[in-house]
């Protein structure tokens, strides 16, 4: 019983010093001073890029290279579809919505966009051209 | 013509033109009192339903806090075809009487219709009411966003070599200032 103790203290002395060691490096993005205000956010836009986002990993929902925020979605209209529909992508030179977005939950390929894909921006999601908060190393699949 | 025939006339003149005035003032003012965005949503049709829509987009809130008002939009700014207009307005009073689309669901239910009107007659005059504001000859396809810019450059350029553009403004946008109806279809011509 005793050399249970022992080991249970020195076990829980050594998590707490790595947790304090960790927690030196550990800074808030806003600084640790506490009466320090806010840095003021940077404006950030909207990214166009014409051609497209390439993708950074397969069967990644391709990124929304334009501007968004005049489109409504709801459940009587979808105006992304005003130009990616299979009835409209050839006129509005806009990419059409991927095969699978066709197919019902059983599989079947149905005429028009499943009602499960309806909502877009669930996946596919505009871009900021915004510098990363947190440095990162990602490298996307070639 | 003796003196006092002569007064008489020149008081006659006098008297018709200040009643001109005062009456074409008046009818003048009395339209244009139907003119104003506050008149268009004094109707809970128009306040509850297209106006919410309209304060959503960028005709109603913007970069620099210029904006468009109903009649910008859905009134001739010329006379006589402002006159017209106005005249079919009474066409809405009627139906406004009758509580054609006195509830949300009516109007939703009419609404593809209704849109389809105003497509029509935006089609009709070539987009005059948006190009009272948007003209080509101020329009720097530079400054837009690329896929903007793509689209119409063909029109910019027929516009400046003083050929009639392939399209019309409403062609394209449309659903800009109010959402588009239910059951609307992209790819058919309207």
């Amino acid at each position: 019983m005793n050399k249970f103790a022992t080991v249970t203290i020195t076990a829980m002395s050594v998590l707490l010093y790595s947790a304090s060691a960790l927690s030196d490096e550990v800074k808030s993005l806003r600084g640790d001073e506490l009466q320090a205000m806010a840095k003021k956010t940077e404006r950030v836009e909207i990214m166009n890029v014409k051609g497209g986002i390439a993708r950074s990993y397969k069967q990644q929902p391709p990124m929304v290279p334009h501007e968004v925020d005049k489109y409504e979605i709801n459940l009587k209209v979808n105006g992304c579809l005003t130009c990616h529909s299979e009835t409209t992508y050839e006129e509005k030179h806009a990419p059409k919505v991927g095969d699978s977005h066709y197919e019902s939950r059983d599989g079947k390929l149905l005429e028009t966009i499943s009602n499960r894909r309806w909502f877009c921006n669930q996946c596919h999601a505009p871009q900021l051209s915004a510098d990363p908060l947190v440095q990162n190393n990602f490298q996307g699949a070639k | 013509m003796n003196d006092r025939s002569k007064r008489g006339a020149i008081i006659l003149i006098g008297i018709g033109i200040i009643a001109g005035i005062v009456l074409w003032g008046g009818f003048n003012t009395a339209m244009e009192m139907t003119n104003t965005e506050e008149f268009c949503i004094s109707c809970h049709e128009m306040e509850e339903n297209v106006y919410q829509e309209l304060k959503e987009t960028v005709h109603f809130t913007n970069r620099t806090g210029v904006r468009a008002t109903c009649p910008d939009c859905h009134v001739p700014k010329e006379w006589v075809h402002k006159f017209v207009r106005k005249i079919q307005a009474s066409n809405e009073l009627y139906h406004k009487m009758m509580g054609t689309i006195d509830t949300p669901e009516k109007f939703e239910a009419k609404r593809l219709e209704l849109a389809q009107h105003v497509w029509a007659s935006m089609k009709k005059t070539d987009s005059r009411e948006c190009r009272n504001c948007h003209k080509f000859v101020s329009m720097d396809l530079e400054k837009q966003a690329p896929r903007s810019a793509d689209e119409h450059d063909p029109h910019y350029w027929d516009a400046m070599d003083g050929k009639a553009p392939q399209k019309t403004c409403i062609d394209c946008h449309k659903g800009i200032a109010h959402s588009l109806p239910a059951g609307y279809d992209p790819a058919k011509e309207y």
